[in-house]
């Protein structure tokens, strides 16, 4: 074997192993459930291998898994923006602080590590019957009984809030740190005000940071299923919530194997949209 | 005065963030037997409980094994295939690189149905070796972007040097490289690690019955009602969750300086 074969060779011995892992446990997955969403479930529990069409108009023409759908993409966006609102600001003074940006940005990342489950259930202890806001109000006499504040779509989207935030936050911050500041300065100098060179200088700039931010949001929020579960009432269910219904408590793998494929094109549009105008370099590094 | 303001929103934006985890840890110490307010009194008789629920020690013991087999396999895997993407010119490292990156692409959802169902029809039922196989293949991307990007960092001339005053490709690699690497190393095993140790999205699909992690005991205790039970074992996920990686960090910054 001469030197140049092997040169070539070697990095794909290198990738070969993680290559392997993701076409075994990624890609192949997924064409399977393709094949086995047209497979039917029987009255006795085995699937039935065929090609019928049923889980997919079920799933298409049902009313109840559009409603939850749009539903689902209404949360997912409101989570989005109510993220980029809070996020922008807070990304804007850890980028142009003068104080310890390495200190404030590792603050920012230690909701990162706290379990997502822990986030989620801590704010039973705030919004709860008996959790601390209930407890002040009580003190303070506004309210006579304790009232329930949980379960219900606002502490859904609230919940999403604090889990994605972060993300958000870290996207603008990389988009905004790379701009260089005597942009604004510039702008100053030429009679711009401050807040007419932040309108037309730095926002745009940092935009493909809050797309990124956003689009991670968004499609983090939308396929969430213990939020909604923890934090939600009976009629809060979200799409994903489907999916866990179908597969694991009706054991329906083929309606349940429709449903998640239609989770996926529908935000794979999201994200093919998003690549084709901003292209993925942009949340990687975000993600890196 | 615009920064004053700027500077108080996210202040509020940073207690927004850190309020309610605060409230868990100072909840966990509440000597009352219900788990909210008011704080009857400093304890630590849920930590004594915890210690001694046969539960959640059987789920720790869970968790911890499978996050050290997954940071051990997805941290091996992803610095192999970080190496070639750094040190070498595939081509077509583009196409490579987003289908190394797409299990984070795919909504976990729909990853674990399709995991779940295909390992089914392989003959692998839900078992540990099934939320093994989940874990991996989510964190190997984490795994591949960390260790990529502190690879970039190490310069080749002294690898280069050492070949040439003798060194064989193997002595290189054990004796240059991987010591340089290391850092990137223990980066993304910790990566994974606490990934892992976090994951429920998946693991509540491919965990058998009978087997809780860490987080599914958790989610599966809220389903009565939140005790201080609960709090108490938030904290030390907090603790565990937060302190590795800070540690993890500090002994990255201690090797890197010894490395010079």
């Amino acid at each position: 074997m001469s030197v140049e074969v092997r040169e070539a060779r070697q990095p794909w011995i290198l990738l070969s192993p993680a290559l392997t892992a993701v076409a075994l446990l990624l890609l192949v997955p997924l064409c399977f459930i393709v094949v086995y969403s047209f497979w039917l479930r029987t009255a006795t529990g085995a699937d039935q291998p065929g090609f019928y069409l049923d889980n997919w108009a079920e799933a298409l023409t049902d009313p109840f898994y559009r409603d939850i759908l749009l539903n689902t993409l209404k949360i997912a966006a409101i989570t989005t923006l109510v993220c980029a609102v809070m996020g922008y600001p807070s990304a804007y003074f850890i980028a142009r602080s003068r104080g310890n940006k390495a200190i404030l940005l590792l603050l920012l990342m230690l909701p990162f590590w706290i379990s997502y489950i822990i986030r989620t259930m801590s704010w039973i202890n705030i919004l709860g019957v008996s959790g601390a806001l209930n407890g002040f109000l009580l003190w303070t006499g506004i309210v006579g009984e304790p009232i329930q504040m949980l379960y219900n779509e606002a502490t859904v989207i609230l919940g999403l809030v604090h889990f994605l935030l972060p993300f958000m936050i870290l996207n603008i911050f990389v988009s905004l740190d790379g701009i260089d500041v005597t942009l604004e300065d510039a702008a100053n100098s030429l009679g711009a005000t401050r807040w007419e060179a932040f309108l037309q200088v730095t926002l745009p700039l940092s935009l493909p940071g809050l797309a990124a931010g956003g689009l991670l949001c968004f499609v983090l929020g939308a396929g969430t299923y213990i939020t909604p579960l923890v934090l939600g009432g009976p009629t809060d269910a979200m799409f994903a919530n489907l999916v866990f219904e179908a597969i694991i408590t009706q054991l329906n793998w083929p309606l349940g194997s429709a449903l998640s494929l239609m989770l996926l094109v529908v935000l794979g549009i999201l994200v093919a949209i998003y690549n084709r105008y901003l292209g993925m370099a942009q949340l990687m590094k975000g993600l890196g | 005065m615009g920064w004053f303001v700027i500077r108080g929103y996210a202040i509020l934006v940073y207690l927004f963030m850190f309020l309610p985890v605060a409230v868990v840890v100072l909840l966990s110490f509440n000597a009352s037997q219900f788990g909210s307010f008011p704080m009857t009194g400093f304890s630590f008789r849920w930590f004594v409980e915890l210690a001694q629920n046969e539960a959640i020690l059987r789920a720790f013991r869970t968790s911890i094994v499978l996050g050290l087999l997954t940071a051990l396999i997805s941290t091996t895997l992803g610095v192999l295939a970080s190496l070639a993407l750094v040190r070498y010119r595939v081509p077509g490292a583009n196409v490579v690189s987003t289908l190394l990156i797409a299990p984070i692409l795919v909504p976990e959802v729909v990853l674990a149905v399709a995991l779940l169902l295909f390992l089914n029809v392989l003959g692998i039922n839900k078992s540990f070796a099934l939320l093994l196989f989940g874990h991996v293949i989510f964190t190997l991307p984490f795994v591949i972007l960390v260790v990529q990007a502190r690879l970039v960092s190490i310069r080749r001339d002294v690898e280069e040097a050492a070949m040439s005053l003798g060194a064989s490709p193997m002595q290189t690699f054990f004796q240059i490289t991987l010591p340089l690497m290391l850092p990137a190393v223990l980066a993304g095993g910790l990566f994974a690690f606490t990934i892992s140790f976090d994951d429920i999205t998946g693991t509540l699909f491919w965990k058998p019955g009978g087997v809780e992690t860490v987080p599914t005991q958790i989610f599966a205790m809220l389903r009565n009602s939140i005790s201080p039970e609960i709090n108490a074992l938030g904290t030390v996920m907090i603790v565990m969750t937060v302190g590795l990686p800070l540690l993890g960090a500090a002994i990255a910054r201690q090797l890197s300086k010894k490395s010079g």
